[in-house]
């Protein structure tokens, strides 16, 4: 039977024909829907987990007990779950168990574009790399079968443009006949004391020497000989790109891109006259190639920026005059300049009022990663820096140790309830424990929104959709020893505004706790449309006071003569939140008619 | 079947629909037998931003993202979006579009004011240019929010792929309470 289907969906396709049995991560663009989709297999343990090193654990935990186990993270999630992941190389597994790293070249929806195949090098684990979604699949079941066969962890690297492609997939069955999950004790290959370890490395070490050579015969490492003039070695979605532009040229698509098939390369390189890798990002393959004393060409002509496309790669190789690759004029420009079109907050975001008054505030907000860090665009302006996950709290933290007093008041974090589990927890802990005089806002919102709604162990539900134990927040601000934590509504702004006032003021630790769902929702009694709002027209004075919040149901109708207006609200888009009606000192809005 | 692919982009404003039709789409070309890919992105794309979704068919497609100045067909769901995609259009492509103006934040603001005579330019520079009123039609068709169907009603007329696969592609993907007023939707805009 043949589907279509994304990367995402079909690396979940392939865990489940592997046989996989326990599946963990938590949310990040562009890897999120590969859980989501083997929650849709009963024979899948799915979960999310607080974050992507507790996923991890979760996932070694299943391979030692001798289940197979896939853990999925965007790449940056990867810097997480690095502690476990450097280790447990060296432990290797019992069922297999298979890593998914997200990598977002070009920055789509990160913060970097780290490459993470360096991980693979760094960690020294086999890493794969495939180039659609019947590769998806396919690689990796291989990589459950790889794990097992060689006694390892085994990466499995996506870019966007292969976790968000569709492509047409075969599908498979389900294997059966693998041994039974029970407990077996190994000390010496589980517990890694340096006695235990030391033994492991040189273990890990010739792994990585036996993989490299079976690379030279594995199926997914294809050398394709058409016109020798110009050979290309490349791998992913590069793959297609080469095909697209340079359809006559030979290449070696690398599906194994750690370690690499020595024997292989020379050979291939033997039977070209120009050798040329096409990467993204790092010149990872190039690097290595050249080590091997090949002469080979790359990041001279293909930027070592953003993600590659066939355009950028059409123009790389027409600039060195190989034939095939047209070079296109670049596209015309457009003859009239549009206004952008950034991402907003939703109409009725409970987030846009806090902002608004930090903003006022005139806060020097320390941020995090969520929906939230759009409080960075005007109008509203209230974000001066973002790093990752978590790192809001120990960024104010630090920011106040070294600020006057008259400063030290104007410092916030703010960081959403999922971030906050995920790895703010500890910082709170540490702005406690170190007695600093910061104020945390924890927008909590009941769900994990940036990515698409994802529960998170405060919204009461698990990814298979039970009901499950929802953490008191206070509560746990309350015993990691904030002795101020109050909970605010921030869609009433005066209030809003006064207790962040109060809480930046107080030379202590303290947390603010906004208690207001996500608008996108959908869970039945987390969030209730309100009644919409409507502008009477003869009272607005076209003041612009209620344009200051950005919401997008808010609309300027200029007069004709375009100097003078007045404000619209949309009433499809309006869900009744009050905000701007409390920003309209002339009473013009109001509910519905 | 020739070895030549054919490129179509889907553009907008994110929570349009943008990615049902181009499931539809891909699902259709599958049905009929090509090789399909599609390329989006989501995340920080949606929430209300541009968003620009690829959809590829033929013989054997390798990059799952449109060649940049190789569009054969712009499918575009708001007018600004539309215009902002043409640089992706090979010359000689075609602009099907809804007639619908969704204003960006600046315009929202006052700060800048909804661009005009988009219309013209794009005429001008792409001759094979329709403009669909997507509700009006939508409406008749017994619902304003089949606008999109309406739409890919008009660009299956610009492919060489028979009505039934589209008809079998509705079916499967559009939820079976809607799926009377969709059929209508697409067959007014088929007939454009």
């Amino acid at each position: 039977m043949k589907e279509i289907l994304s990367g995402n969906e079909a690396i979940a396709r392939g865990a489940y024909e592997a046989g996989c049995r326990v599946a963990c991560a938590y949310p990040g663009t562009p890897s999120t829907e590969i859980l989501e989709n083997t929650v849709t297999y009963k024979e899948i343990d799915s979960s999310w987990g607080p974050n992507e090193k507790v996923a991890l654990e979760v996932a070694i935990g299943a391979s030692f007990g001798g289940g197979r186990a896939l853990c999925a993270m965007k790449h940056v999630g990867v810097n997480v779950a690095a502690d476990p992941l450097f280790t447990l190389s060296y432990t290797g597994v019992n069922g297999g168990l298979v890593l998914i790293t997200a990598d977002d070249p070009e920055m789509h929806s990160s913060q970097n574009e780290q490459d993470n195949r360096n991980y693979a090098k760094f960690a020294k684990v086999p890493m794969l790399e495939p180039g659609d979604s019947q590769e998806c699949k396919d690689f990796t079941r291989l990589a459950f079968e790889l794990s097992e066969e060689f006694d390892t962890p085994v990466m499995l690297r996506t870019t966007t443009r292969i976790s968000h492609s569709k492509s047409i997939v075969s599908l498979g069955e389900r294997v059966t006949g693998l041994p039974a999950p029970k407990l077996v004790k190994n000390a010496a290959k589980l517990v890694m004391l340096p006695g235990n370890a030391r033994v492991r490395h040189v273990f890990v070490e010739e792994r990585t020497r036996k993989l490299g050579e079976a690379g030279a015969s594995m199926a997914i490492n294809r050398m394709e000989l058409r016109d020798p003039a110009i050979g290309i070695i490349t791998s992913g979605v590069c793959y297609q790109y080469v095909r697209e532009v340079l359809p006559r040229a030979s290449t070696l698509k690398l599906g194994m891109v750690y370690p690499l098939p020595t024997g292989l390369i020379r050979d291939f390189a033997a039977r070209v006259e120009k050798l040329f890798v096409v990467e993204e990002l790092d010149p990872f393959l190039e690097e290595q190639i050249k080590a091997m004393g090949i002469a080979v060409a790359g990041k001279e002509i293909l930027p070592l920026c953003g993600e590659l496309t066939p355009g950028r790669i059409r123009d790389a190789f027409a600039s060195v005059g190989v034939a095939g690759a047209i070079h296109k004029a670049p596209s015309q420009e457009l003859p009239v300049p549009l206004p952008p079109r950034p991402p907003n907050m939703c109409p009725g975001c409970p987030h846009r009022g806090v902002f608004f008054a930090l903003n006022q505030l005139k806060a020097y907000v320390t941020g995090d990663i969520g929906c939230y860090t759009l409080g960075f665009m005007p109008p509203l302006s209230a974000m001066d820096t973002c790093i990752c996950m978590g790192a809001s709290v120990g960024m104010a933290t630090g920011v106040v140790k070294v600020v006057s007093e008259e400063e030290r008041q104007k410092v916030v974090g703010v960081i959403g309830d999922s971030t906050f589990l995920h790895t703010g927890i500890n910082g709170l802990m540490d702005m406690v424990y170190n007695n600093a005089p910061a104020t945390l806002v924890i927008l909590d919102n009941r769900i994990t929104a940036m990515t698409g709604r994802q529960d998170n162990p405060a919204s009461g539900f698990t990814l298979m959709d039970d009901p499950t134990h929802s953490i008191d927040l206070p509560l746990l601000c309350k015993a990691l020893g904030v002795k101020h934590v109050r909970t605010v509504n921030p869609f009433e702004l005066d209030e809003t505004r006064r207790v962040l006032q109060e809480e930046m003021a107080r030379p202590e630790p303290s947390v603010i706790i906004t208690n207001k769902p996500c608008v996108l929702v959908k869970r039945e009694g987390v969030f209730e449309r309100g009644p919409v709002y409507t502008v009477e027209v003869e009272k607005c004075t076209g003041c612009r006071a209620c344009l200051k919040i950005g919401c997008p149901a808010i609309e300027w109708h200029p007069d004709p003569d375009g100097k003078k207006g007045k404000a619209w609200i949309d009433p499809l888009l309006c869900t009744g939140c009050d905000v701007c009606r409390q920003l309209c000192k002339f009473e013009a809005i109001g509910r519905g008619k | 079947m020739s070895d030549r692919i054919t490129n179509i982009l889907l553009v907008g404003v994110g929570g349009q629909g943008i990615l049902l039709a181009s499931e539809i789409l891909s699902e259709t070309f599958m049905l009929a037998g090509y090789d399909v890919k599609k390329s989006e992105i989501h995340g920080m794309s949606q929430r209300g931003g541009s968003v620009v979704s690829h959809v590829r068919f033929g013989k054997e497609v390798f990059s799952p993202i449109v060649p940049e100045g190789e569009g054969d067909i712009l499918f575009g769901f708001e007018l600004m979006e539309t215009f902002r995609s043409l640089p992706l259009l090979k010359e000689g492509g075609t602009v099907v579009a809804n007639d619908l103006r969704i204003p960006p934040p600046a315009v929202l603001m006052g700060q800048a004011s909804y661009p005009e005579g988009l219309e013209g330019t794009i005429r001008e520079r792409f001759p094979d240019f329709l403009l669909v009123d997507g509700q009006k039609l939508a409406t008749e068709a017994g619902n304003p929010r089949a606008a999109n169907t309406v739409l890919l009603g008009a660009v299956s007329r610009r492919l060489n792929v028979a009505e039934e696969f589209w008809l079998k592609s509705l079916e499967k993907m559009v939820p079976h309470k809607a799926l009377e007023v969709n059929r209508t939707a697409f067959l007014k805009g088929r007939a454009l």
